[in-house]
């Protein structure tokens, strides 16, 4: 995984709330066995007409938004199914940050595994940035993840929260599956006693 | 001090807990199917690492396998290859496996309990969200990403932060004619599809202790719809006799050291929640979802909202842009609601208590002119069981497809799938647009709901059958 750097990108801005994981990537394209090339997918059912070209309306297909690398939506972004997927096409398209009030669970954890920082924003701190957007389209934010903060041109940033693990992974691009094997006496040391514990479990 | 069920669990499975550091739990059981770990598999080759326990892993097949004409090969090729990897996959880490020939398939949290694979208490986690069905047995289960599910591969832990914990209390009986997924339904629509977020909900109350083991599965099946990580129920004697016998529940004396601990799961009276939400079982009526969310739900009786009833703008908006996907005026009754397909099945309906609940309706009717019903349990043991009760019979005789096991139309992978502008009374967990194929409008309801819309070609109030 890539470490998480200081960036200026453009923020794209999609004001539309509860977008679940089988809008983010519908099923027919799940049937991948590698985990490249889905950003080719990405909201395809909003994104495409029924001919394959894109439908203008879309608010991603603005060509103001094209290198954006921050997305910015409404409540409960990501909730449905557990597809990593979802996380996996927003990444391959190019965000690397988005920013809503609040995420589906699943989702918000899967994000972290992909490099991906999900900013969690009051609802006042959101409705400044999509008015700045809305305002100004194309503009930049300045996202800093070693302070915690987002800088707007137009004076609405703020600090936003983050646990400490999840950001120095990845501040670090750090795998955590690498990190977890650190433990391995401990994890041992659990298995002995669950073997004692639940002896039918492990025959 | 006072512990929730949530929070002995919880404890019982803490491998390390650093300051500052994500705490890392035990997984005790690991459930596997096609979609979300071919990539997972492929991560661990790539590292060099082994499969720590085997034997903590039960994997299917259910997304992609077609519900008919199961003898031919698979027409996707790319649906095919993502089966075939999972075979080589399971066969070169010696896992076990219920491949689509084998009796034991069907969809993965319908068949791991039929095997008494999840125990009271243990941590449980599948490369899918609604592993909480799970928590119908008291133990702690939830669904994963793919990178995840590599980590339990490899570590058999999960770096996990602790949860919330909700208690939705269930006061008094229910009505004759709703369900657990009437209950699961109304839920969402008091508390939102985010009103869980963050927390472990626990259910009770009499409602709840009067459910069924296949009901209590419906009910934890659909907590992630209300946002929650996962659902959970204390075992009580009828989880016991569930799974005492089953292949993979303890025997003898290790049954006894089980039960020992089994029994200490149920929350501690006066245990402290962090947030509780009550309703009245009598209250709940049949539920019918008018929108594109879980949370867009109304009572069979009523009418579709107007966007102009809410107050919050979010849901006006939502409500309207609802209402022109799904094709429908404000104040129609739900009761006026036309349908084109009817689908029984699924993890939250595919169970022999929902064939039989579909069957009791569906007896000495005709499925109406102009439309279309499908019934595919939830595994072959449900297929065969129901074939024993003779429910496949009265189903076909009312006009109603009978398949072969699979999640089929709840998400539309297999070929099974509404046209664009098709609308499907459907037992399944999701009403999201395109979920049952592009364009399709999907409105859950329970299984004799489903099966009384697909006599009379409209939703119908069963408590006036």
């Amino acid at each position: 995984m890539q470490p998480y750097t200081k960036h200026n990108s453009i923020a794209a801005l999609m004001n539309r709330s509860n977008v679940d994981t089988d809008q983010i990537i519908p099923k027919q394209f799940l049937k991948k066995v590698e985990r490249s090339g889905f950003g080719a997918h990405l909201f395809h059912d909003w994104r495409f007409n029924a001919d394959g070209g894109d439908n203008p309306e879309f608010e991603l297909n603005k060509a103001v938004f094209k290198d954006a690398k921050i997305l910015v939506v409404g409540d409960n972004f990501g909730c449905g199914s557990s597809r990593e997927h979802a996380p996996w096409a927003i990444a391959d398209y190019g965000f690397n940050t988005i920013i809503s009030t609040s995420y589906a669970d699943i989702f918000y954890n899967n994000c972290f595994k992909n490099g991906i920082l999900p900013i969690i924003a009051a609802q006042h701190q959101l409705d400044a940035l999509m008015e700045e957007i809305t305002g100004n389209e194309g503009v930049s934010f300045e996202i800093d993840l070693e302070q915690q903060t987002i800088t707007t041109p137009g004076g609405n940033g703020f600090s936003f929260e983050l646990d400490a693990f999840r950001k120095e992974n990845l501040l670090a691009g750090l795998d955590d599956i690498g990190l977890t094997l650190k433990h391995e006496d401990k994890i041992s040391q659990y298995e002995e006693m669950h073997k004692q514990n639940f002896p039918w479990l492990w025959t | 001090m006072k512990r929730t069920m949530y929070e002995k669990i919880w404890d019982a499975h803490l491998v390390v807990d650093e300051e500052g550091k994500a705490p890392l739990i035990y997984v005790d059981r690991h459930l596997m199917h096609e979609v979300t770990s071919p990539q997972a598999f492929e991560g661990l080759r790539i590292s060099g690492l082994k499969v720590r326990n085997p034997h903590s892993i039960l994997a299917t097949m259910d997304h992609c396998v077609p519900t008919k004409d199961r003898d031919l090969p698979i027409a996707d090729p790319i649906a095919k290859k993502q089966i075939e990897t999972m075979a080589d996959n399971c066969h070169e880490n010696g896992l076990n496996l219920y491949d689509m020939k084998n009796p034991n398939n069907g969809i993965i949290h319908v068949v791991v309990p039929e095997h008494g694979f999840v125990h009271p208490g243990m941590v449980v986690v599948c490369g899918d969200s609604h592993t909480a069905t799970h928590g119908a047995f008291g133990a702690l289960a939830f669904g994963i990403g793919t990178s995840e599910v590599e980590h339990v591969m490899a570590t058999q832990t999960l770096p996990q932060k602790k949860s919330k914990t909700l208690l939705v209390k269930i006061n008094g009986k229910l009505s004759k004619f709703a369900t657990a997924k009437d209950i699961a339904l109304a839920i969402t629509g008091k508390i939102g599809t985010a009103g869980g977020t963050g927390y472990v909900i626990e259910y009770a109350g009499e409602a709840i202790s009067d459910l069924s083991m296949e009901g209590r599965m419906t009910l934890c099946n659909m907590a992630i719809e209300a946002g929650a990580r996962a659902g959970l129920i204390a075992p009580d004697q009828k989880t016991y006799d569930f799974l005492n016998g089953l292949e993979f529940a303890p025997k003898g004396d290790a049954w006894e050291q089980a039960m020992a601990y089994w029994q200490s799961l149920p929350s501690d009276e006066g245990a402290e929640f962090d947030a509780v939400v009550e309703l009245n079982g009598e209250e709940i009526a049949p539920q019918v979802t008018w929108g594109t969310s879980p949370e867009q739900v109304a009572a069979v009786n009523s009418v579709v909202p107007d966007p102009n009833s809410f107050d919050d703008d979010g849901k006006k908006l939502a409500c309207s842009s609802a209402l022109e996907y799904m094709d429908l005026q404000p104040n129609t009754k739900i009761t006026d609601i036309t349908i084109d397909l009817v689908f029984i099945g699924s993890c939250t309906n595919g169970r022999i208590e929902d064939l039989r609940a579909a069957a009791e309706v569906a007896k000495g009717t005709q499925v109406a002119d102009g439309v279309t019903a499908i019934a595919v349990p939830g595994s072959y043991h449900v297929k065969e069981q129901a074939e024993q009760e003779g429910l496949d019979k009265i189903l076909t005789e009312a006009g109603w497809e009978w398949r072969e096991p699979g999640c089929s139309m709840c998400l539309a992978m297999n070929g099974d799938e509404l046209s664009p502008g098709q609308r499907s009374a459907s037992t399944s967990n999701r009403n999201f647009e395109g979920r049952q194929g592009k364009g399709g409008r999907t409105h859950l309801v329970s299984p004799a709901m489903a099966a009384a819309a697909a006599a009379a070609g409209h939703f119908v109030d069963i408590r006036e059958l």
